[in-house]
């Protein structure tokens, strides 16, 4: 098939990223809403954000143990901005060897044209059964569902994706993809799916079905999808790091291996891959290192077949950015979820988007700015993200510039430019300013309570106002500093 | 030597003892400072919802009031770093004024600690104080390490001044620098993420035995202090300024006065 390179297509900038298949027709709401019902089971609230602090833990942990953490930092952040600059000498010189090694290198613009390459090499080799291993990029181009309605079983083996397949739920998170179910819930739906014993919900218990019940999958499975953690320029080889092994299963029992990766996967040299394997684990779970870190280097042998689909969907346009380039350097690691406040509270799914969290607030918004405008205000700016990323990628000062982005395209809601507006224009008049503050305290300590505590002022509906004092300092300061 | 006081907006009109504490503050330390008296907000809740061309006159009208001093203090992390950390989009590179007023403006404490190197106070708060460190001050200006890099080490601004008044003892949350949850806007547009986030960081104040939350920026107590007051909670907020300056626990934001309909969970 296509080992021509269709790079120069790819990088101009023209792919709008997209869903192959519209399988979210769902009338999209906005963070606050989505993020309600979460808060509002306080319990849950605090169970979820316990469990992902608990990780943040970890990765506090592991990052001290590690006296050059920092210089660890810089340096990854250095290899991504070199690949992200040289992007397409390094494609095309890790596309020349993967094809040395015998591998088929695919190039897909788009998510549409990734589902119909993969669907297209297990059409051709009447392939009706694929395993696949956790990948967010075929989650971003609902995969899953494109091969089903063209009668292919797809059975996700990572545990976490293969929980919220049964449950037809989307992943929460990106390496925790079922963080927002408690152990008892898993139970319920290996009841019903998998027959493991009602009310049951011992994770060792519920963790050996699910094993079994995979095992019978991988040994069916005609091919076998993964992801791709880091691609190699210089050695044409892809690694994959996984805890469960199901990506080492699904790749070396199929005779097919399809490898789908984001055009920013790619590291220049094998010796980088040693930064980002000391890093990604740490951040991701507190662990030292992924369990299995697996190389493939063309395929097995001469009996199999190693497909790798490089995917650029949107990643282009973003890489045009001066202002968002720098959140290609992502290596998925989820840290940045883990220690938001404000996602330990509200849940994955509030986000409505394959990737939540700081870094999808980031990049959603650049495949459809007005679907998730209300995701760069899911954040209080308060920075933990962007200290805890690995490739220090300023996700914070990118929330922020994307609102400022949204202010210059004319999305902002009339709610928020013109009290704004408002502001701006008293700011701009000192007596003005003087004279409302005056105003309004007076106004808050002679009127009756229900003033300002109503159903129409949103700061009052769980917090009391601060009390206003007879004098503003300014007025302090004439009265006892008088006149300079 | 000229200090200007730049006192934010909202300290202006509801805290007003935060910047009596922090004007005698410095001039304890024999400052003459000056209270420029037509300036009135750095432009940050503009900037923050993404309405630049609403922010940028304001700022402007800022660097315009304040280039024509020496130094300038805030008592808030957050303000501060509006001006050194976001300003420069909306000034030519090369401006001078722009120029000279991001380098001179300084945050309360590093400016005590930085610039003044105070070595006493000599006044007495005693009582058990926590420390929320508000994530602008600590992550835009770097007041202390967050916990994120605390590893790589660094000076913790705040607990270095407050070590300075007698009688003070430390009260520890667990979670030692998450967010409560203000965020400017954020607290009315995402208000049930941002009570949740508040909730949580009284309760691990409160848990931790602390009498009063202290902090550098008086925007995350009046959220803080929102809750706490809603809920009849038995704990105060105070401004490190009122702290350092040894104010009564009751003068803790609270009511001072009776305030007609304003009966609340005290």
């Amino acid at each position: 098939m296509t080992t021509t390179s269709q790079l120069p297509i790819l990088l101009s900038g023209s792919g709008k990223l997209g869903h192959a298949d519209a399988d979210d027709q769902r009338p999209h709401r906005d963070h606050p809403t989505m993020a309600r019902d979460f808060v509002a089971n306080v319990q849950r609230t605090h169970w979820h954000d316990g469990a992902l602090w608990f990780v943040r833990n970890k990765r506090d942990a592991q990052a001290s143990s590690i006296p050059e953490w920092e210089y660890l930092r810089e340096q990854a952040s250095a290899i991504k901005q070199e690949a992200i600059a040289k992007l397409a000498d390094f494609l095309e010189q890790f596309e020349a060897n993967a094809t040395r090694l015998g591998a088929v290198v695919h190039w897909a613009a788009d998510a549409e044209q990734h589902n119909e390459i993969v669907h297209e090499i297990l059409r051709q080799r009447g392939i009706g059964k694929l395993v696949k291993s956790k990948s967010m990029l075929t989650e971003e181009c609902h995969l899953n569902g494109y091969l089903e309605r063209r009668g292919i079983e797809v059975v996700d083996t990572d545990l976490g994706e293969r929980i919220v397949q049964l449950r037809q739920e989307t992943p929460s998170h990106i390496v925790l993809p079922a963080i927002h179910l408690k152990k008892e819930e898993v139970g319920e739906t290996f009841h019903t799916h998998l027959g493991t014993d009602a009310g049951a919900s011992d994770p060792q218990y519920l963790t050996e079905a699910a094993r079994g019940h995979l095992r019978g999958k991988f040994l069916a499975g005609e091919a076998g999808l993964t992801g791709v953690n880091f691609a190699i320029a210089q050695t044409g080889g892809i690694v994959v790091c996984t805890n469960e092994g199901n990506a080492d299963l699904g790749a070396v029992l199929p005779p097919v291996h399809i490898a789908s990766m984001g055009l920013e996967k790619i590291i220049p040299r094998l010796e980088d891959l040693a930064v980002f394997t000391r890093l990604l684990a740490r951040s991701a779970t507190g662990q030292p290192i992924t369990t299995y870190t697996s190389h493939f280097h063309g395929p097995r042998d001469a009996a199999s077949e190693l497909h790798i689909v490089i995917v650029d969907n949107g990643r282009s346009t973003i890489r045009e950015s001066d202002t968002f380039r720098a959140a290609l350097g992502c290596i998925r690691c989820g840290a940045c979820m883990n220690t938001c406040p404000v996602f330990r509270r509200s849940g994955g799914h509030s986000y409505g988007a394959t990737v939540p969290g700081p870094i999808g607030s980031v990049l959603n918004p650049a495949s459809d700015d007005a679907r998730h405008k209300s995701l760069p205000y899911a954040c209080s700016l308060c920075g933990s993200c962007t200290d805890v990323c690995p490739v220090k990628i300023p996700l914070h000062h990118q929330l922020l510039a994307w609102r400022k982005e949204f202010g210059k395209r004319g999305l902002l809601s009339v709610g928020k430019t013109l009290p704004m507006r408002a502001a701006s224009f008293v700011f701009r008049h000192p007596a003005l300013y003087r004279l409302g503050g005056r105003l309004a305290r007076i106004a808050m300590r002679t009127l009756p309570r229900v003033f300002f505590v109503n159903r129409l002022n949103t700061w009052s509906r769980d917090r009391e106002l601060p009390t206003a004092p007879a004098d503003s300092f300014s007025q302090w300061y004439a009265k006892n500093r008088g006149p300079k | 030597m000229s200090v200007a006081l730049f006192v934010p907006c909202y300290i202006d009109q509801f805290y007003p003892d935060v910047a009596v504490a922090t004007l005698e503050l410095l001039e304890r330390q024999g400052l003459e400072v000056v209270f420029p008296k037509e300036q009135t907000c750095c432009g940050q809740p503009m900037a923050n919802t993404g309405c630049a061309a609403q922010a940028e006159p304001v700022a402007r009208r800022f660097v315009e009031l304040f280039s024509e001093f020496d130094q300038i203090v805030c008592p808030s992390g957050s303000c501060a770093a509006m001006v050194r950390h976001h300003y420069a989009e909306y000034f030519s590179p090369d401006d001078q004024r722009f120029r000279k007023v991001r380098e001179s403006t300084f945050e309360l404490c590093e400016f005590l600690t930085d610039v003044v190197g105070v070595q006493s106070l000599g006044t007495r708060f005693p009582h058990r104080v926590s420390v929320h460190p508000s994530c602008h001050g600590l992550r835009e200006l770097r007041l202390a390490p967050s916990s994120e890099t605390r590893f790589a080490g660094g000076r913790d601004k705040l607990r270095e001044l407050l070590a300075l008044v007698e009688g003070v003892t430390w009260a520890e949350p667990q979670r030692s620098d998450e967010c409560c949850g203000f965020g400017g806007t954020f607290a009315v547009n995402e208000a049930d993420v941002s009570v949740a986030m508040g909730r949580d960081r009284i309760a691990d104040h409160l848990a931790a035995g602390s009498e009063v939350i202290v902090a550098g920026d008086m925007s995350c107590l009046m959220h803080l202090n929102g809750l706490i007051r809603r809920a009849g909670q038995p704990l105060g907020v105070m401004h490190i300024a009122q702290v350092l300056m040894g104010r009564p626990l009751s003068g803790a934001i609270r009511p001072s006065v009776a305030v007609p309909g304003l009966a609340v969970g005290e």
